[in-house]
């Protein structure tokens, strides 16, 4: 085994408990009586809706449309007919307009054989276009849109291209079951992306707790002769995050309010790869995804292939249900995920995992003075200060939380988990954030 | 659409590190209960008394405090370490008044006018100390012989420090003096620490002074809590196994101390540079006390670790400074408050790397 890298400042190393569901193969979730296909599901504008009640949709048609730069096409996770479009709020509390479908009729690509598309020929602008047609977005949770981050600027290269499999987030565990299970997929995803990108060199960054993958997908690197580099990577969170895994895997950093591809890298998710090789050579749309659903609340945790706009109620019930003692659903993973009110709400394009948690994952001690311990510090991997930061915002002193740089907080968690007197900061820093912003726009 | 209200809407992150603020406090009760009990055993049952008053003038302080401001728990354990670190720097025969004045002084002027757990500028239990020293100098430094070594008792029980310090006046201008253990030889050794230098000598050749084991072990006159250096240094394995101190403050706060020893120490002996003797002053007085338990208090040391090893470097400086060429025998509890107020200044230059950010240009 090779040494094993990771990123050199902060960061955490919260217990993974990743075995409730590592050894569970993906299967495909039922599809029940009713789809809620939001139109924001991605980062960015959202999509313009092109149905109407009671019109009849099919199976991967465009129901949404990208509205503007930044935004991505939606399709109809099912044929059926749009009961009603209506207002809804998604996990993170935001409102959406969304299309409520009714399943009827038959499936076109569900449970056929589809013969495969010879890309070969495609020139790396008809790819992109194929990508953007079927609203792929960054599958790891940022649901950036992928056309959009893939439309290199003229005057920059590609050095790198980084794949992202590190799913640092405790308990989910979809990336790893993709990568033990579809492994040539991916590698097809890749061979897709690098004609698009032209990167100098393909690296494929796997956490050291997916032992079981990091070999397979070597294994296969090697026999092929893809030239892609696997990297193992230590423990640790948050890992997952692009920048902290570029700062891994190639040991530069990217500069503060920039992008990767200004040290000339991309940095795409394992499923995002995944879904553009579906996308282009079974010509398939971004309608489903794989999910955990996880924690001690649920009484059989599983992995699931899950169509978009499935609520997050039946894919409960699909996995026996939750135990009388949960008190927390959260969409997501545990350190950025979001809780939930209703169990209405529908898994959208980035939903990594559902988890139900009881007391004993949540039990939270009561909040105490801060005794400066200096732990948020250390577990800062970008460097800021979360104690002095929280201080500034709990005084309303939001411009000097921006001088102490609040913009450049990821909201990652690990200053909140490490605290020992269970202060939130983060609510804390995106109370402040948005207060900031308010503040900028009266001024 | 039916909505489920019994789940809890939170911000993430969902799981937490289960260590909590009175976890961190009872741990540093844990780790410093050894010592204690050695000050106990070597000093008698009034040492007892001594770090109980202590105690409970911190905690009805502490009481008082929250149920007038009506903020702040009890049940955080921070006064019960105030309270035993004010009990562990009081020497035995000590009237009780004065502990209980330092305890109430240390909880009522240095922590709760400052705003109560977190808020203080200094380290309660030391300003405390620092307070009644000052105030009765002559009964805090009255001190009894330990039973193990009860021969000290007819020098009037001087600390290894203040005999060296008394010493060292009587004797200046005259000439080269070699080192402490010099001039400690006519101090009290315990039949204990002589049979370890025979045992020493004879099994494996090497021959250690005797004052060594008694200073190491405290076999000594002290300050009840801060004898046994040994003790001490279990206790911290302990915080650090348990995270709660980290390398920065005590490693640094020894070594530059103990550099700067080694290097200008010799000096006062009438030997040169480079000849001081880091163990003697390494293993006597509150240095270990103070630079593993006092001067990694949370709350009154910096935040990141390279301000820690700022702030290590300048309790090592001061403590050298005032033990040394100071009137008093002892430093570290002055040399750690000066550098307490000190703290936010360090954290104000000693802000960490953003990352991203190529140089230090942290928007100003």
């Amino acid at each position: 085994m090779k040494s094993l890298k990771t990123f050199p400042k902060g960061g955490i190393h919260p217990g993974d408990f990743k075995e409730l569901t590592n050894k569970e193969p993906v299967r495909n979730a039922a599809i029940k009586n009713i789809f809620i296909v939001p139109m924001s599901q991605h980062l960015g504008a959202p999509s313009e809706c092109l149905v109407n009640p009671g019109d009849e949709v099919k199976e991967g048609m465009l129901i949404g449309k990208a509205a503007g730069f930044i935004s991505a096409n939606i399709h109809s996770p099912a044929p059926g007919v749009v009961k009603e479009i209506t207002d809804i709020y998604l996990a993170s509390g935001m409102k959406s307009k969304a299309v409520v479908i009714e399943p009827s009729g038959e499936f076109d690509q569900l449970g056929k054989i589809v013969t495969p598309i010879d890309w070969s020929a495609m020139t790396p602008k008809e790819l992109q276009d194929k990508i953007l047609e079927s609203g792929i977005v960054g599958l790891g949770g940022a649901t950036f849109p992928s056309n959009v981050k893939y439309a290199v600027p003229a005057d920059a290269k590609v050095e790198t291209l980084v794949i992202n499999g590190v799913e640092c987030e405790p308990y989910l565990t979809a990336d790893h079951r993709l990568m033990l299970e579809k492994t040539e997929e991916i590698f097809k995803g890749i061979d897709i992306l690098k004609k698009i990108l032209n990167p100098g060199k393909v690296y494929i960054g796997i956490e050291a707790n997916k032992l079981d993958a990091i070999e397979k997908m070597e294994k296969f690197a090697i026999e092929k002769g893809t030239g892609i580099e696997i990297v193992p990577l230590k423990l640790k969170y948050p890992q997952g995050e692009e920048k902290q895994l570029l700062r891994a895997v190639i040991g530069k950093e990217v500069p503060s309010g920039k992008l990767p591809i200004n040290i000339g890298a991309v940095v795409s998710n394992v499923g995002t790869v995944y879904a553009i090789y579906e996308a282009i050579v079974f010509n398939k749309p971004l309608i489903e995804r794989i999910l955990t659903v996880s924690g001690s609340g649920i009484k059989n945790p599983a992995n699931l292939k899950v169509r978009i706009g499935t609520k997050v109620g039946d894919l409960i019930e699909d996995c026996g249900g939750i135990t009388d003692d949960t008190v927390r659903i959260i969409m997501g993973g545990p350190m950025m995920g979001f809780s939930m009110v209703s169990l209405d709400t529908p898994v959208t394009k980035g939903t990594s995992g559902i988890l139900a948690f009881t007391e004993k994952e949540v039990g939270k001690n009561k909040e105490t003075a801060c005794i400066f311990c200096g732990r948020c510090v250390k577990a800062c991997h970008i460097g800021l200060m979360p104690t002095k930061l929280y201080k500034k915002i709990s005084f309303k002193m939001y411009e000097d939380a921006m001088h102490l740089n609040l913009m450049d907080c990821k909201e990652c968690g690990c200053c909140n988990y490490v605290c020992p007197a269970n202060i939130p900061l983060v609510q804390g820093f995106r109370l402040g954030k948005k207060m900031a912003n308010k503040q900028k726009v009266k001024s | 659409m039916s909505s489920d209200n019994k789940f809890i809407i939170a911000s993430s992150p969902h799981i937490h590190h289960k260590d909590s603020t009175s976890r961190i406090m009872l741990d540093v009760i844990i780790a410093l209960i050894p010592a204690g009990i050695w000050g106990i055993y070597v000093f008698g049952a009034r040492s007892f008394v001594v770090i109980a008053v202590s105690i409970m003038a911190a905690v009805i302080s502490e009481y008082a405090m929250i149920k007038v401001l009506k903020k702040g728990s009890i049940s955080d354990f921070s006064a019960i370490i105030t309270g035993l670190l004010v009990g562990y720097n009081m020497p035995t025969d000590v009237p009780l008044f004065i502990p209980a004045i330092a305890s109430g002084f240390a909880i009522l002027a240095v922590k709760w006018a400052f705003g109560g757990l977190g808020a203080n500028i200094m380290n309660p239990a030391l300003a405390g100390r620092v307070f009644v020293f000052f105030s009765w100098t002559g009964a805090m430094t009255t001190w009894k012989a330990p039973s193990t070594n009860a021969a000290i008792d007819t020098l009037s029980g001087a600390s290894p420090l203040g005999h060296l310090k008394v010493s060292l006046l009587e004797v200046t201008g005259k000439g080269p003096l070699g080192g402490p253990m010099d001039i400690m030889a006519d101090y009290p050794k315990s039949s204990c620490a002589v049979s370890m230098t025979e045992w020493f000598s004879s099994s494996l050749g090497v021959n250690i002074d005797p004052h060594y084991f008694d200073l190491f072990f405290g076999n000594i006159s002290g300050c009840i809590g801060e004898v046994s250096t040994f003790l001490l240094i279990i206790g911290a394995i302990y915080l650090f196994i348990r995270k709660v101190i980290t390398w920065e403050i005590p490693i640094v706060y020894l070594a530059s101390f103990g550099l700067m020893v080694w290097i200008f120490d010799g000096l006062r002996f009438g030997e040169g540079l480079f000849r001081g003797d880091v163990a003697f002053h390494l293993l006597s007085g509150g240095i270990m006390l103070g630079a593993l338990f006092m001067a990694t208090d949370m709350v009154t040391s910096p935040l990141t670790s390279k301000g820690q090893i700022v702030f290590g470097i300048g309790c090592g400086f001061l403590t050298f400074m005032i033990r040394v060429y100071g009137s008093f025998p002892e430093g570290v509890s002055l040399a750690i408050i000066i550098m307490n107020i000190f703290v936010a200044l360090i954290d104000r230059l000693t802000v960490p790397r953003l990352f991203g950010f190529v140089k230090k240009e942290v928007k100003k």
